[in-house]
């Protein structure tokens, strides 16, 4: 989130698509609530089922899934014909001045620079034009026919309400109502808020949907205000906290990968660190040297020197365009090329696509780990056939399965202290209220002990480059279980000479006389403490900020870009909220966005992009710098704008024998497969209060649909996908309410996950219809807009 | 002792189900298995271990789709039809501040205060031969703390105090209601019970019924009359019997039984 | 009168935890029972909102107020399990028996396949035929432990939760 949950209440319209949060977040949703009791926000409504939050919305529209970007485009195009934007924060705080190269263009569904051989896009058109010292040109005017502005209207052109409702299905006036709802918040003295989760993100063009969000966001004068922002409501409690520690592709910090042909630390550097694009660019991401040598310092402590690049090289590198990332290694796992998988606290036979595939992927592994607090799915893999059967009958039998799998009990949430970080971006601190049970082992115990095991072994017999294991700092005081306290206070950092914490990533350096493990978090645990486990309950600003209450990053600060809340003087666009406000010497209010004793004018409010500006013209997103509607890959009509570029053209897909797609002639009903808020993901299948409220699993089916059908309430129907099948109860509701799109009727199909064939209640898992079709920035898979049939049993 | 009091706003009710688990779990109600019933709904009624369920009802206003949700448990009633009905004397008491409470050790499961409520709330279990229904949480009031179902509740849909304050809280809502437009929105307290201390407010207040409620609860006339005026009646035999008796006593002194053989 | 039922938690050890669940970050109090004395086992009797958090203000949602139902539940592991190959069911095995497997599995496939120059001589330092994932519903210190881990021992392929 760039604000946070408690900021919401801030709002005076709150835009609730791509999420349901009355189901999903309830807790959150308390502050939506308050925003309409208190300041009679307008609460919008974009899905396509009317759920629990529709329920109390003031607005609902249906959509069709997979459809957000046509229905935000329209409301662009809407805004900017209508002139409904914040001109002056437009002007200010982005990059509409800016001018595009020559060249740039976009025709037929396609950008300029697509090479249809290498099916990928030479970007070199899509850069700014820049003056001799290397800045890119502007026109404060907005008038120049390629500065992003103009560009920016042309695009959205096409995307008229008329447009909006032959893609999305809704008409077009209730697209113009509720973009007018939405575009009210457009008034320097009013804002509002973008409530999304994960019916954003699992899409084959999740990233672009979530730009365009922020394009719009940016249009209505609506990031860093209170009541602002675009708002990723996260699905597990430290989610955020696991994404700032890295994946595949991310060193803790969001510092990049080393890639192959970054022989060098300073090879690294020079490829990753951006250089200012305007002379008033802070460029805060200059400062990666002191991020990641204070990093490497972490990792290998006395081993790291200036000369051998701080142990750059023990880093694992990934070549120049290889992916690492999840759909590419099950699919390596599935063709035989992974020997070893270890799981700790995730299922992913339940919670990835294609379960069939997934299935498939490990037994094909000479062995695995899973680290857990109950029996998976993933840990049950091979019992599949048996517990499975009716979903998985040409599975292979347990017998002819040679993974050895090891399953090691882990201590819950209860049992172990630390920080989660939620979806504000707040780190909580908690404690353990009791031992885990039986002979189950904290985490930190399970790993350790594991790893410390695997050194021994080096030690001892020798083996292939052990350098980079045994260079690895592992000097706890107590190195079999290490305190998460210790380890907190090296995530914060310190200085090597006097072994005092460091107040915040300001204090970083890249000679390697700081140590960080993880820059963002670095301010956490000072020598004041622990601030993550702060209760303080004031609230200066009145606006819900609360600062002593744990603790927020970057800097404690609780609204992201908040000097973009005030305008070219460092005025509060709305009196009434103001973050962060300039008295002439300083700044007052939030931790500022800025740097804390410069002026208002000195330089762009969003200090950690090149351009200083925000931006509403992206080139660094693969598949164009507007986003675009595209289908998803699969779709029951072509693409409307553009029908030979029907699907995102860089989504990558994959072509194994279990990777098939359907067509709308054999599949012709789309699915959306969501949470209910009586269950929380494949967990509390295990737990007696959820299997009492949701015992069974089922199938939301529009009521037209089932009457055509003759499938009335309760009966059991099958759904199937080119991929698997699920079976269960019907729920027949008028709730999901038939499209008009492209001419034709479309259904949809509402599936809730929770289910599998373990636990206290079991049922299908959803995965076995999903698609393994990934968003080609982000990686996540297409869970919402996939093809399926429904027949009655 | 002020009458303490439960406000359900059933325009803040997003059908979470905090408070029937709250309830359940405050309560060490053990958790069953449900059947399936076309419906997010957890059960199509309450039962002996489930004293608080949400109703859903889907439904079209003036072609619009809605959807709405309701909380659902023992009313505690002012002029209680359960404890009117019940012949085991101190198996259903209503305490100084209004709760009504059941105390299964005097509880002869006869079911009479099913019949007696007008809200159809209380459930006879099978296995235990007694009759179960929400406390309000007796225990953790008498000690200072607002019943489980409201501490849980997220949306501020649930509020709980003095009855007085309450209800002051709920006509300011309803008034808010009304500028909004809604011209319908009313509280209901029980008319008909003489007051119920769970109130609610309702958007449709003229049709309650939409929400699962009873339009016009009333004691059934059997039960007002079996506790009603037959009870009156019937303490008027039995005390006059003890007044003729006493009378005859000091009359007459002591009925003499003659020994017949 | 009757007194009401006597109070559950009048007796009770408070923590202040965080719910494990969503990533609102509703802070609650976990009850337990036991004084903490050597000789005694706590148990977990109830677990509510903790109504200092300004998020939650006490309140939960149906699974955060019955995440007692969560901590306390006989389907928890509790001994190490094994699978051998070929096998339809699980063996109890002892942790040092679990660590030995574990760590002989992952050095014997590392020694076997790790790459310390790629096709074209450049330096990559990795074990790419070893996957893992995990860390979203763990704390950030065991996730930056993971992160130890995994480049220790050149694994490359990590993901979790936040990819899907």
């Amino acid at each position: 989130m760039t604000n946070g949950w408690t900021d919401v209440a801030n709002a005076d319209v709150v835009l609730v698509m791509g999420g349901n949060p009355a189901e999903n977040h309830p807790v959150g949703f308390r502050f939506v609530m308050e925003a309409r009791r208190k300041r009679k926000a307008k609460l919008v409504v974009v899905d396509p089922r009317f759920n629990r939050t529709a329920a109390v919305a003031d607005s609902y529209t249906p959509m069709r899934s997979g459809t957000d970007i046509a229905f935000l485009g329209g409301i662009i195009h809407h805004a900017l014909t209508n002139k409904l934007y914040h001109e002056e924060y437009v002007k200010l705080h982005t990059n509409a001045a800016f001018v595009v190269k020559e060249g740039f263009g976009f025709e037929n569904g396609h950008f300029s620079g697509w090479d249809n051989t290498k099916g990928n896009y030479d970007r070199s058109s899509w850069q700014y034009e820049t003056d001799a010292s290397g800045y890119a040109r502007i026109d404060p005017t907005l008038e120049n026919p390629r500065c992003v502005f103009q560009l920016m209207k042309a695009h959205y052109a096409r995307y008229t309400p008329e447009a909006v409702s032959n893609i999305c299905g809704c008409t077009a006036e209730e697209f113009t109502k509720a973009a007018d709802l939405i575009c009210s918040s457009g008034k320097p003295d009013k804002t509002g808020t973008i409530l999304y989760a994960l019916g954003w993100t699992q899409h084959s063009h999740s990233v672009q949907l979530i730009h365009t969000a922020a394009m719009m966001q940016l249009l209505l004068g609506n990031i860093g205000r209170p009541g602002g922002g675009v708002n990723a409501q996260r699905g597990h409690a430290n989610i955020q906290g696991s994404t700032d520690m890295g994946s595949w592709n991310n060193l803790p910090g969001y510092l990049k990968i080393p890639r192959a042909n970054h022989a060098t630390l300073d090879d690294y550097l020079k490829a990753y660190t951006p250089k200012p694009l305007r002379p008033n660019s802070l460029n805060y991401w200059g400062n990666t040297s002191k991020f990641m040598v204070s990093l490497l310092k972490a990792y290998y402590g006395r081993h790291a020197s200036k000369e051998n690049g701080f142990g750059y090289g023990n880093i694992p590198k990934a070549g120049e365009t290889e992916n690492y990332g999840w759909g590419h290694f099950f699919d390596n796992m599935q063709k035989g090329q992974l020997e070893g998988f270890i799981s700790f606290g995730m299922n992913p036979v339940a919670n990835g696509p294609n379960t069939p595939k997934m299935l498939d992927a490990l037994s094909k592994l000479k062995w695995m780990v899973v680290v857990e607090n109950f029996e998976t799915e993933t840990a049950a893999f091979w019992n599949a056939r048996k517990l499975g059967e009716k979903f998985y009958p040409t599975y292979v039998e347990a017998s002819n399965i040679q993974t050895e799998v090891l399953l090691l009990p882990a201590a819950c949430f209860a049992e172990k202290d630390g920080a989660f970080v939620n979806s504000s971006r707040w780190l909580q601190w908690k404690k353990a209220a009791l031992p885990p049970p039986g002979d189950a082992k904290v985490d930190q115990e399970i790993m350790a002990r594991i790893f410390l095991k695997v050194r021994e072994l080096y030690e001892k017999e020798g083996g292939t480059a052990p350098k980079p294991l045994l260079e690895m700092t592992w000097d706890y005081a107590n190195p079999l279980s290490p305190s998460l306290e210790e380890v907190a206070r090296e995530v914060n950092g310190r200085d090597v000479a006097t072994n005092k914490q460091l107040n915040g990533f300001g204090e970083l350096k890249d000679d390697g006389s700081t140590v960080c493990g993880n820059w963002i978090y670095s301010g956490s645990w000072t020598e004041a403490g622990n601030l993550m486990a702060r209760r303080g309950q004031e609230d200066p600003t009145g606006l819900g900020l609360y600062p002593n209450w744990s603790w927020s990053w970057p800097a404690n600060r609780r609204i992201l870009y908040n000097r973009a809340g005030a305008d070219s003087t460092g005025k509060g666009w709305d009196p009434q909220r103001t973050p962060l406000r300039w008295d002439g010497t300083r700044w007052i209010g939030d931790t500022p966005d800025y740097k804390a004793d410069a002026k208002p004018e000195d330089m762009g409010a969003f200090i950690m992009l090149p351009e200083g500006v925000a931006k509403l013209f992206a080139a660094d997103l693969v598949e164009g710098p507007f986003p675009e509607h595209y289908e998803p890959v699969e779709s029951p009509v072509p693409n409307p704008l553009h029908p030979n570029v029907s699907h995102n053209p860089l989504a990558p897909i994959f072509h194994g024998p279990l990777d098939k797609l359907g067509e709308a002639k054999d599949y012709p009903y789309v699915a959306i497969t969501y949470r209910l808020t009586e269950h929380f993901h494949y967990w509390t299948k295990h737990v007696a209060s959820g299997s009492q409220l949701q015992t069974n699993f089922f199938v939301e089916l529009p009521e037209a649909l089932a009457n055509e059908k003759g499938i009335k309430g309760g009966d059991l129907v099958r759904v199937r996908s080119a991929r698997g099948m699920v079976e269960g109860p019907a729920l027949v509701t008028k709730r999901i309410r038939p499209l008009r799109v492209a001419g034709k009727t479309v259904y949809q199909v509402g599936i809730p996950i929770h289910w599998g064939f373990v636990g206290r209640v079991r049922g299908p898992l959803v995965n076995n219809l999903t698609p393994s079709a990934y968003d080609p920035n982000a990686g996540t898979p297409e869970y919402k807009g996939f093809l399926v049939n429904v027949e009655k049993v | 002792m002020q009458t303490v009091a439960k406000l359900i706003d059933t325009t803040q009710c997003i059908g979470c189900k905090a408070c029937e688990v709250a309830c359940q779990e405050w309560n060490d109600q053990e958790f069953t298995l449900g059947t399936f019933n076309n419906s997010y709904q957890t059960m199509p009624d309450l039962a002996p271990n489930f004293w608080n369920l949400i109703k859903f009802n889907e439904a079209e206003q003036n072609g619009a789709q809605s959807w709405l949700m309701a909380k659902y448990q023992c009313m505690h009633c002012a002029d209680a039809g359960c404890i009117k009905a019940c012949p085991a004397p101190g198996a259903i008491i209503q305490r100084a501040n209004g709760i009504v409470d059941f105390e299964h050790d005097a509880c002869i499961g006869c079911g009479y205060c099913i019949t007696g409520c007008p809200f159809d709330v209380p459930r006879l279990s099978s296995k235990t031969k007694k009759v179960y229904k929400c406390s309000l949480c007796s225990d953790r009031v008498a000690v200072g703390l607002e019943p489980a179902c409201i501490k849980s509740c997220p949306t501020n849909c649930l509020s709980f105090g003095t009855r007085h304050d309450l209800k002051f809280l709920a006509e300011k809502r309803v008034s808010e209601l009304k500028s909004d437009g809604f011209e319908n929105a009313a509280i209901y307290d029980g008319p008909g019970v003489g007051g119920t201390n769970v109130l609610y407010v309702l958007k449709h207040g003229d049709k309650p019924e939409q929400y699962g409620l009873p339009k016009d609860p009333r004691i059934p006339w059997t039960v007002s009359l079996w506790k009603g005026p037959v009870k009156w009646l019937g303490n008027l035999v039995f005390f006059g019997g003890l007044f003729t008796a006493l009378v005859h006593f000091l009359a007459i002194g002591p009925k003499e039984h003659k020994h017949e053989d | 009168m009757a007194a009401a039922r006597e109070l559950k938690i009048s007796r009770t050890t408070q923590t202040s935890s965080v719910c494990p669940y969503c990533a609102v970050g509703c802070s609650v109090v976990i009850h337990t029972l036991g004084d903490k004395a050597r000789n005694v086992q706590p148990t977990v009797v109830h677990i509510e909102g903790d109504p200092d958090s300004p998020i939650n203000r006490g309140t939960l949602c149906s699974k955060g107020i019955s995440l007692k139902e969560f901590v306390v539940n006989e389907r928890r592991l509790t001994k190490p399990l094994y699978r051998a190959p070929g096998s339809a069911e699980w063996k109890a095995i002892s942790w040092d028996e679990a660590i030995d497997k574990a760590a002989r599995r992952i050095k014997d496939t590392r020694d076997r396949t790790f790459q310390e120059k790629d096709g074209q001589g450049r330096t990559v330092n990795r074990t790419a035929s070893i996957a893992m994932i995990g860390g979203c519903t763990d704390t950030n210190e065991i996730n930056y432990l993971l992160s130890k881990f995994r480049f220790g021992l050149g694994i490359i392929s990590y993901e979790n939760q936040s990819r899907l």
